[in-house]
């Protein structure tokens, strides 16, 4: 075990008392309570933390946030494991395993480096150019094994993920000083305030920085202000919480990582009246020859390893600059005991006060210099400087450097707002505002913290004015810190070898400036023919470089060529949180019928069915599938057989104008019906296609009861209501749908008469009094019941439907008296068998998104038709009326005995070239009949009767007739019984 | 995410509701007096603008009323929520 060679004897927010044992990469290490993976690498001076992309070459930390491109690393071990974080945003704790995602064996001694020295840089387009022939497929496992990022464990996730709703007047991101800020100003008016951070601790630049804020230390006031917004009660604080997405209408998304019980994270999704946006600015790399070696890292990360972690990333620096921030880092890590071998600045010389302090301290200062050059293997052993004067190499094992800065412009982009380019602070900041939010602070490009005070405290006021508030105004916060100067200059590359710009995919400034003479000069394109700015990091220190090194090739402005789109989310959120709960058995509803249980009870095997768990059929101790379903049409066809048809939708419609409402809904007349009949039904859309068809009961003059097929309930409940709202709000009609309120138990069979006979019924149910598509109110053993004599299987059947909560007791009634008679449950196999031997049509099944009533049979009822209807314009189109449309016929094998599989395509002619002459819609081998029977739909089916086709079954072509689809009974005598 | 304002439940998440597409389409009729040209304007031809659309929208998993609304199919800004029926309002 080594030792924690680079963490300084004293400072930073590290508790020194907690020490914490971790693994990375195979080794054992130890860190403190408060470090984070990539501080604690550091502070044992691990340099090498993981692999470039495409070449493998050795990489160190570079960052000491979010925007780390290097330290990429899988925490965990099997189904727990998470792959592609960020070392810089793992919090440490005691027993933590990690390893890098891109190295095999292990990061110091990495298999796949050879790809570097083998492949000498793959310039860009180098896979679209290099592996075409024959085709990008034979080479793209190999590639991809070799160029991947982490790997998703196989098994399901056994952790907890949650969802959370939450609304409040402000929501401020960040936690800085603008953020904070923000908030008080909020929060001490009254508002609803959110503040999300996230990192582990609120307070940004407080944490790092030695400020005085109100006449306190900076950690002080940040610790007041914490404590002062934690006694209110309208105000959440939520630390480890990253808002990564605004979405419409200050809708945003929150990721919280939770530390305590047994939810790992947690997604908000936040409505806020008002956003302040205090998302703050990331350091810029520089861009120069070999500026990758492990030991190279931003100033800024620099300083806040330093402060924040106790931790030096090195004991001799360099701080390489093109602008005035660092000056004050520099001499922030000098005070920390980091020895400064040189402030490297590309500019002319300059006086100022940060000038001024470096001096002082001793620090020597190099102008017009560059680093032209970087010496070490796997990790940083010194530099070249070049200057108008010559070269020199300074001895150092860390470069810090700084670049300017990125405002974090994400969020404001998001939300549908420009960014402005300044040409003067070259950062792109935020323009005008797309939703209801305000950026501060860095965010917004302000470097200084009296600034960032000032705008957050007037951010926070406005946004309590704009939620229409009362508003506390009191004294914004002051510092009397000087920020010093921010002044820089472009040095967007240092030319002369490979200089890198987005570390984490191994672009360099050359790809950049090849794929601009290749003429990829949008950055859209840029990005795609590059991969600059894409995986995990989103190119979060790559882009502003990227693209101005595209636009001086190019020969344009940065704001003319303009950065890519911004899109959530910020940083990545795993699929564990987008799923939360929903997984499993609730990942969606299942919904069980009202005699559920004793289908349980008796065996049943329960299918999906539009979202209904419905019995497929009744299994008995030693019988198959196949041997169930037959059973139960044997005892409908010879005796009697109860299904539970609940989900069959039902909707009362009623008005004195519900029969005119009716007829424009159905494609048949529905005005004629006498009360106490029924009729069944089709409906179409306005493009004249079926979309449900059922029974229509008159229960009054005024009074109707719609049925539609159970996957339909919900939707046509909504259809009836569109029309009513939106077209004919002067019919004067009501709908209510009552599906649920209903079970439905429908007795068929040869015997069913008898059983109900037997079970009671308060009206009478002989054949003249109660006939075929009649429909009685009244009870059934007692219990209130509408009774419909409607059948589905060409038997005797009673559409019994009573309230579902007496269904149960109902159907153990009917079970009763019926058993002694040959009754038996039916489930849905069954039930599709003697529905096809009736060849009655099943919209959905036997007809698709192209079938209207006239390709069913229907035309002679559309053209007795005089009244309008919905899709009735459509049927009139004379492509409708074509001889060679589908029609729905029956089809049986020539041999009598081939089975006809569903979905076989059909042909009038030889071979299989060309276009479908139809295809099999329903079949089964009929119990009843003794053979294999089928429905289809054929082309000009209807004037083909007795005519053959040929179906393309898999094992061979057959022939087969077509035939009416009325195979059974088809005279009705069973049925009329 | 939108935020519409039901005018009978008040703002609630899109999620409870369906859009119907744009609203004050004429069904012409009846259907023997509708020219082939006029009906596939009906069925088919839609504004698309970039700028205030008006559509109608479902409080489906609420009061299940229709409702108009001028939304900019640029910023999603609603600009107006007004009854079935009503005319589309002027805004600015
Ligand atoms: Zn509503």
């Amino acid at each position: 075990m080594a030792g924690q060679s680079n963490r300084l004897p004293s400072g930073g927010l590290i508790d020194r008392s907690r020490p914490l044992r971790f693994t990375f990469d195979g080794r054992t290490y130890m860190g403190y309570q408060g470090d984070t993976l990539a501080s604690a690498l550091l502070a044992n001076g691990v340099r090498v933390v993981g692999r470039s992309f495409k070449y493998h070459r050795p990489r160190g930390l570079m960052a000491a946030g979010v925007e780390e491109p290097n330290a990429i690393v899988t925490v965990g071990d099997g189904e727990r494991s998470v792959p592609n974080l960020k070392a810089t945003e793992v919090e440490l704790v005691d027993g933590l395993v990690a390893r890098p995602v891109n190295c095999w064996p292990t990061a110091r001694h990495d298999a796949g480096a050879l790809m570097g020295l083998l492949g000498r840089f793959m310039p860009s387009g180098f896979y679209y150019k290099t592996f075409m022939w024959p085709s990008w497929h034979w080479y793209e496992g190999a590639v991809r094994r070799a160029a991947g990022l982490g790997t998703a464990p196989a098994g399901p996730d056994p952790e907890i993920y949650e969802h959370h709703y939450a609304h409040c007047d402000v929501l401020v991101v960040g936690s800085g000083p603008a953020g904070l800020a923000a908030a008080v100003a909020a929060a001490s008016s009254g508002a609803r305030v959110m503040m999300v951070e996230q990192e582990a601790a609120f307070g940004g630049s407080l944490l790092t920085t030695d400020v005085v804020v109100d006449g306190l230390p900076g950690r002080d006031w940040l610790a007041r202000q914490l404590r002062a917004l934690g006694s209110l009660p309208e105000v959440t604080l939520l630390a480890r919480t990253t808002a990564t997405g605004y979405y419409d209408h200050n809708a945003l998304s929150l990721l919280e990582r939770v530390t305590a019980g047994p939810v790992r994270q947690r997604l908000w999704q936040v409505r806020a009246r008002r956003v302040v946006l205090a998302t703050g600015a990331l350091e810029r790399p520089l861009v120069f020859p070999d500026n990758d070696r492990p030991g190279i890292m931003l100033l800024s990360a620099m300083r806040r390893y330093v402060a924040q972690y106790g931790v030096a990333a090195g004991r001799r620096a360099v701080v390489f600059t093109n602008n005035d921030t660092a000056y004050q880092q520099a001499l922030a890590l000098h005070r920390a005991g980091i020895a400064i071998a040189a402030v490297v600045d590309c500019r002319a010389r300059r006086s100022n006060a940060g000038v001024t302090a470096l001096e002082r301290a001793g620090i020597p200062l190099i102008w017009q210099g560059v680093v032209e050059k970087t010496h070490g293997r796997a990790g940083l052993t010194g530099v070249t400087v070049a200057t108008p004067a010559g070269r020199r190499r300074l001895a150092c094992d860390v470069l810090g450097m700084s670049g300017g800065w990125n405002p974090a412009v994400h969020l404001h982009s998001q939300a549908g707002g420009s960014l402005s380019w300044d040409e003067a602070a070259l950062m792109f900041t935020p323009g005008k505002v797309g939703q209801a939010c305000r950026s501060v602070g860095a965010g917004n490009g302000q470097l200084a913290l009296a600034d960032c005070l000032a705008d957050g405290y007037a951010a926070g006021i406005e946004a309590v004015r704009l939620c229409g508030l009362p508003v506390t105004d009191g004294p914004p916060p002051t510092t009397d810190v000087d920020g010093g100067s921010t002044a820089i200059q472009a040095l967007w590359q240092v030319p002369g070898g490979k200089a890198w710009v987005d570390f984490q995919n191994d672009v360099t400034a050359g790809d950049v400036m090849l794929a601009a003479q290749e003429n990829f000069r949008s950055v859209e394109h840029l990005k795609r023919y590059t991969t600059l700015g894409m995986a995990v990091d989103q190119g979060k220190t790559s882009n502003i470089n990227g693209l101005a090194i595209l636009a001086e090739q190019c020969g344009r402005t940065i704001p003319q060529t303009g950065t890519t789109r911004f899109r959530p989310p910020y940083t990545p959120v795993t699929l564990g949180a987008f799923r939360g709960a929903y997984r499993a058995d609730l990942f969606r509803p299942r919904r069980q019928m009202p005699v559920h249980e004793w289908h349980q009870a008796q065996g049943a095997v329960f299918e999906d069915f539009g979202g209904w768990q419905r019995p497929v059929h009744y299994l008995r101790p030693g019988e198959g599938r196949e041997q169930a379903m037959h059973r139960e049409i044997r005892a409908v066809r010879t005796a009697a057989g109860l299904f539970e048809g609940s989900p069959l939708g039902k909707i009362e419609v009623k008005g004195p104008d519900a029969a005119e409402f009716l007829d424009r809904i159905y494609v048949n007349t529905i005005s004629t019906l006498k009360p106490g009949r029924l009729r069944y039904g089709l409906m179409t859309n306005e493009n004249g296609i079926i979309i449900d068809d059922g029974v229509v009961a008159r229960l009054g003059p005024d009074h109707f009861l719609v049925g539609t097929t159970g996957g339909n309930a919900g939707r046509i409940a909504e259809w009836l209501e569109e029309w009513l709202q939106c077209e004919w709000a002067d019919l004067r009609v009501v709908t209510m749908p009552v599906t649920t309120a209903w079970a439905t138990l429908t007795l068929t069979g040869p015997r069913a008469r008898a059983i109900l006979e037997r079970v009671g019924a308060d009206f009478d149910i002989g054949a003249a009094a109660f006939p075929h598509m009649s429909f009685r109110d009244g009870h059934v053993a007692g219990i209130p019941a509408r009774v419909c004599r409607v059948s589905f299987t060409g038997e005797v059947s009673y559409e019994i439907n009573v309230p579902a909560g007496r269904a149960t007791a109902l159907w153990q009634r009917i079970m009763g008296e019926g058993a002694p008679l040959g009754l038996q449950p039916v489930g849905i196999d069954a039930w599709m068998d003697l529905r096809t031997e009736k060849g009655y049509l099943h919209v959905g099944a036997d007809t698709d998104g192209t079938t209207t009533p006239l390709d069913v049979g229907w035309g002679p009822a559309v053209s007795r038709k005089a009244k309008d209807f919905v899709g009735k314009r459509s049927l009139l189109r004379s492509s409708n009326a074509r001889a060679d449309r589908l029609n729905f016929v029956g089809l049986e094998p020539v041999d009598g005995v081939r089975p006809i599989p569903v979905g076989a395509h059909l042909r009038f002619t030889d071979g299989t070239v060309g276009l479908t002459d139809g295809h099999v819609t329903s079949a089964c081998v009929s119990d009843t009949l003794g053979r294999p029977i089928s429905l289809a739909m054929v082309r000009g089916g209807r004037e083909r009767m007795g005519q053959t086709v040929r179906v393309l079954a898999p094992a061979g072509a057959f022939q087969a007739r077509i035939v009416s689809p009325l195979f059974y009974d088809p005279e009705g005598e069973r049925l009329n019984a | 995410m939108l935020l519409i304002s039901c005018p009978h439940c008040g703002p609630r998440d899109e999620i409870e509701f369906r859009c119907g597409g744009e609203t004050h389409v004429v069904r012409p009729g009846p259907a023997e007096a509708v020219s082939e040209d006029a009906w596939a304007d009906y069925l088919f031809m839609r504004q698309n603008p970039r700028g205030l659309h008006a559509e109608r929208w479902l409080h489906a998993a609420g009061c299940r009323t229709w409702f108009n609304l001028l939304r900019d199919t640029v910023t999603h800004e609603i600009k107006a929520v007004y009854p079935m029926g009503h005319a589309r309002p002027e805004v600015a």
